[in-house]
């Protein structure tokens, strides 16, 4: 029995027999959009809530405890007071690019949540160069931050914006890499593809030493391209107040405050598709139940989420000329040799597989 | 619904590109184009060749815009407009765009194009790797190889114009600046 398919399945024909083919099949895009949009507008506030959480465990206190059993429902409450407050601006601000900026960012992340494989039918869009794809949309999201910065017309914003520029572009290229590395033993972009190879164990185990490497690399770079701490420079509150959203506020802000955390679940889930076989289960445990795939996938990609919370109130921030050696000096030439050596166990056959 | 899509994007990219050409600021001009050239990768999406809409995304939205916005931030303040051109200069330039109009149009309208039915198989990543690589017939390893000897070049050439200087100096200047500065 196959829950989510029959559901969706049913909607569709339903959607079909009552429209015409066009009028149906707009329909059912908007309503996937917005199954999407909401789903991970709500995510998005619990990953904040669940980072006031580990940050509190962390230092000892107790957290969010008020709103709600446990503060569950502090985030939300947080959320409709940013609805409903006032949006304030600079007056030499370029209005148009000011205003459009968090819309960059925000589109972004939601557009790079379409072809996450969530479970084998839980994927809106199985395109065929799918991790390509996620590399492409991500490289734009920075144009956002780069344009608020620049629009806000104050200094800070402006300085937090260049860092953010220097800093993801650089980055970029060795989450590029270390991906690049591990596609050496799928041989396909597709992301349900990626998924079916992984059935002989996950990739970290088929490409053991490399694959391990590619892991951390990955890791760390997607700490960077997120401007999450131990890299958030862009924001670095001693510094420049708060980086490249200084002037924004109400749901303006908001929109870069979630699209971070959005971005974060993505890099998270990105690491469960290619390193940690996604939806699949442990040596096919649960194999005849495949609904259960969306919780495997959901709860790898919180261990991984929970790991980024983890660095970030582990590790103080570097300083812009060490971010740029660690990019540059060491990730970048480990991430080459990286790539030849995959290539050496993919050639030889001496991949594990079960 | 293909179509409907092919001529929302197409105005969409046309509108984008005359705004792109007739705004008077910097950054927003570039903003513009940056939507024309996303307009380009959706009409690839459009044709179901996802690759290349990947790297157009890739290589121009998020490579050379950001390199262009990169250049804007450095060099121009948000109250300098740039100065409209004279008559003349606006004339001559009209004419010139209507002329390369011309040229293409009529091209496009003399050349026959074969209309493929419905081809529902999309070029995949492994045929273009063995297309880059193969020096059979249809192959294209050699405009590959000269294409990286060029990127290779002019990344030595970015290299000696940023250093160069720096580079002959090394030996008379006791203290040099930072290693770090040189790394942006």
């Amino acid at each position: 029995m196959n829950l989510s398919l029959s559901i969706t399945k049913n909607i569709h024909d339903w959607l079909f027999n009552m429209m015409p083919e066009t009028a149906a099949s707009l329909t059912e895009m908007t309503l996937i959009a917005t199954v999407y949009l909401a789903v991970f507008a709500v995510t998005g506030l619990f990953l904040v809530l669940l980072e006031r959480k580990v940050a509190a465990w962390f230092q000892l206190r107790l957290g969010p405890n008020r709103v709600g059993p446990w503060g569950l429902l502090q985030t939300m409450a947080d959320a409709l007071k940013l609805v409903s407050k006032e949006l304030t601006g600079t007056v030499n601000a370029d209005k148009f690019l000011y205003n459009l900026a968090p819309y960059f960012v925000i589109i972004t992340a939601l557009m790079a949540l379409a072809v996450l494989p969530f479970s084998g039918e839980f994927q809106a869009f199985d395109i065929n160069i799918g991790i390509f794809f996620l590399i492409a949309i991500s490289s734009i999201g920075v144009i956002g931050i780069l344009l608020a910065g620049w629009s806000s017309n104050n200094k800070f914003a402006l300085i937090g914006a260049m860092r953010s520029g220097v800093q993801t572009i650089s980055y970029e290229l060795s989450v590029g890499l270390s991906l690049l590395t591990v596609i050496l033993i799928t041989g396909t972009l597709q992301l349900s593809e990626i998924v079916e190879v992984q059935r002989n164990g996950w990739l970290i185990v088929q490409g053991h030493i490399p694959a391990i490497f590619a892991f951390m690399i990955y890791m760390i770079s997607g700490t960077a391209e997120t401007n999450r701490a131990p890299f958030d420079l862009v924001e670095a509150e001693s510094e420049l107040g708060a980086g490249f959203h200084t002037e924004y506020s109400g749901m303006k802000f908001a929109y870069f405050f979630l699209a971070e955390f959005i971005n974060m679940f993505i890099i998270a889930s990105i690491a469960t598709t290619i390193f940690f076989g996604a939806w699949l289960s442990p040596f096919g445990i649960t194999e005849s139940l495949p609904w259960l795939g969306v919780f495997w996938f959901l709860g790898k990609t919180l261990v991984l989420v929970f790991l980024m919370m983890w660095f970030r109130w582990t590790f103080p921030r570097l300083r812009i000329d060490q971010l740029l050696t660690l990019e540059w000096k060491y990730l970048l030439p480990l991430n080459l040799m990286n790539l030849v050596l995959m290539a050496i166990i993919v050639w030889l056959n001496l991949t594990i597989q079960f | 619904m293909e179509q409907i899509v092919f001529y929302i994007l197409a105005l969409i990219m046309i509108v984008m590109a005359i705004a792109s050409v007739s705004s008077r600021k910097m950054l927003r001009s570039v903003v513009y184009l940056l939507f024309v050239l996303i307009g380009i990768a959706g009409i690839y999406f459009l044709v179901d060749y996802n690759f290349l809409a990947a790297v157009q995304l890739t290589v121009y939205a998020g490579g050379i815009v950001v390199l262009i916005i990169f250049s804007v931030l450095l060099v121009h303040h948000m109250e300098m407009e740039m100065e409209i051109a004279k008559r003349s200069k606006q004339v001559l330039t009209g004419l010139a765009s209507l002329i390369g109009l011309g040229v293409f149009l009529t091209a496009i309208y003399s050349h026959d194009f074969g209309v493929v039915e419905n081809i529902l198989t999309t070029t995949t990543t492994a045929e273009i790797g063995m297309g880059l690589l193969s020096y059979g017939a249809g192959g294209f390893i050699l405009p590959f190889e000269v294409i990286s000897v060029l990127l290779l070049a002019s990344m030595i050439g970015a290299i000696v114009i940023a250093k160069g200087g720096k580079l002959e100096n090394e030996d008379t200047e006791i203290v040099g600046r930072p290693e770090t500065e040189d790394q942006k």
